[in-house]
């Protein structure tokens, strides 16, 4: 799995680092999102595609392999 | 069309003897017409109602819809519209005005008030616990511990806490007339001027505080600071307030329930998910005008149309939740749920709501495991009328 985050479309509604802390955090003047890890292990693909699910800019992207 | 005899009118109304579940004919029309007109204002608006979970994100998803409540077609609940701020605004400047409070919502941020969250729910529950039985669950409870986390947010000093409580009381009072929530409100935008002020000279670890050297930096005004304050209050308050106690209420009838809410983090975190979906306060709909023609599941909106979504119901659709009036704290696409909106402008507080929820809702029932409603179930005052749903009183026992 590789994942892209879209900073300019995020909103900051902090539910990607609730729940894969490992893989997204929030920059400290701003709250938009980091990206930890652009390649997540398999352990945390399902947290990862949830993130992706909720996230109401739809700002993170996934790429399946 | 528009003015056809047959559109419904918008109601809050809830069905007689099941008050946390959405109007029959709201589920009636998800199930027979999912995008259908209503009337508002005895007719003379007849803005669309989307009831379907996935219609639902596709208005609030899409930047085809906007918030201003300045378009002739915007299904505003009054002539007049609501209050400004920038909820009301799309982006760009909804963006650069959001981007001034994002940052004190960061999860890292909200998980240093855990704390203070936690001694603040103790305190009243202690408080509560010395009154004579039964007492007022809202008053004693619900309404003062997310006002006096607001406090801790903003940086308002201990020994203001109590005037802050008392004019953030009338605000929210249900039966406060207009002139008295005026006069609360102006008392409360001239001490938020003054406490900008005061944080200029003496800075503190608070949101006022970076709000006031934001205003140093010329980004905005001490008075933009001032109305972000009264702003967080007032988003913040009374939706927690409703929150806690309508959760309070679900979970007292549905006792089976009741030690998911006192189990681990993980299980608590997702119990808060599936009450959010469940209660979905926001019961006056997310309201919306196309600024372009869109189609959504085989309807055209033109430009110019009002939309509302009315998120109770899109949080009961039977094609994404499985037994969706069913209370299930495992149910395990909850957090899917659409109860802080979706989009762009989905909650911006979201993180300490759930932190609120999070630490309250347990400790309710660690602490007073004979919780009991004093009064039969349809004997409670629920708020029918307002965008916001909640309850005027609760008496409990315990």
């Amino acid at each position: 799995m590789r994942v892209e985050v879209d900073v300019p479309r995020c909103v900051a509604s902090g539910q990607c680092v609730l729940l894969a802390p490992d893989v997204f955090d929030q920059r400290d003047e701003d709250g938009l999102v980091v990206l930890l890890n652009e390649n997540p292990p398999a352990e945390l693909h399902d947290a990862v595609r949830e993130s992706a699910t909720v996230c109401p800019a739809a700002a993170i992207r996934l790429g399946e392999s | 069309m528009t003015s056809s005899p047959a559109v419904p009118a918008f109601t809050l109304v809830r069905p007689q003897g099941a008050p946390l579940d959405p109007s029959p004919l709201y589920t009636e029309l998800r199930a027979t017409q999912p995008i259908s007109r209503v009337s508002l204002w005895e007719g003379q608006l007849s803005p669309w109602l989307v009831t379907r979970w996935e219609d639902a994100r596709a208005v609030l998803g899409n930047p085809a819809f906007s918030t201003d409540p300045t378009h002739p077609g915007s299904p505003k609940d009054t002539p007049q519209g609501p209050r400004g701020f920038f909820v009301n605004h799309d982006d760009p400047v909804h963006g650069m005005m959001r981007r001034t409070l994002t940052r004190e919502f960061m999860v890292k941020r909200i998980n240093e008030l855990r704390p203070a969250i936690a001694r603040l729910t103790d305190e009243l529950l202690t408080d509560l616990t010395e009154l004579s039985e039964p007492a007022d669950f809202v008053e004693h409870f619900a309404l003062p511990l997310p006002s006096l986390v607001i406090c801790e947010l903003l940086g308002v000093p201990y020994e203001d806490h109590g005037f802050f409580q008392e004019h953030s009381k009338v605000i929210v009072d249900f039966n406060a007339t207009a002139q008295e929530s005026a006069q609360a409100w102006a008392s409360l935008s001239e001490y938020l001027l003054g406490l900008v002020e005061t944080k200029h000279a003496k800075p503190g670890n608070d949101v006022i505080t970076r709000l006031a050297a934001q205003a140093d930096e010329g980004g905005i005004t001490d008075q933009d600071a001032a109305d972000l304050g009264a702003f967080l209050l007032l988003a913040g308050h009374e939706t927690t307030a409703n929150m806690i106690a309508l959760s309070t209420i679900t979970l007292l009838s549905h006792p089976d329930q009741i030690p998911h809410i006192l189990g681990g983090e993980e299980q608590v975190a997702g119990a808060v998910e599936e009450l959010l979906r469940y209660v979905s306060i926001v019961h006056g709909g997310l309201r919306r005008t196309a600024v372009e023609d869109v189609t959504i599941d085989g309807v055209t909106i033109r430009a110019g149309e009002g939309v509302i979504v009315p998120i109770h119901v899109a949080n009961r659709d039977p094609e994404f939740f499985t037994a969706p009036d069913d209370l299930d704290l495992e149910r395990a696409n909850a957090r899917q749920h659409l109860a802080f909106g979706y989009g762009i402008h989905q909650c911006l507080g979201q993180p300490l709501a759930r932190a609120e929820l999070q630490i309250v809702l347990p400790e309710i029932f660690r602490r007073l495991p004979e919780l009991k409603i004093a009064v039969p179930m349809d004997e409670i005052a629920f708020k029918q009328d307002t965008v916001v749903y909640g309850v005027v009183e609760l008496p409990v026992t315990w």
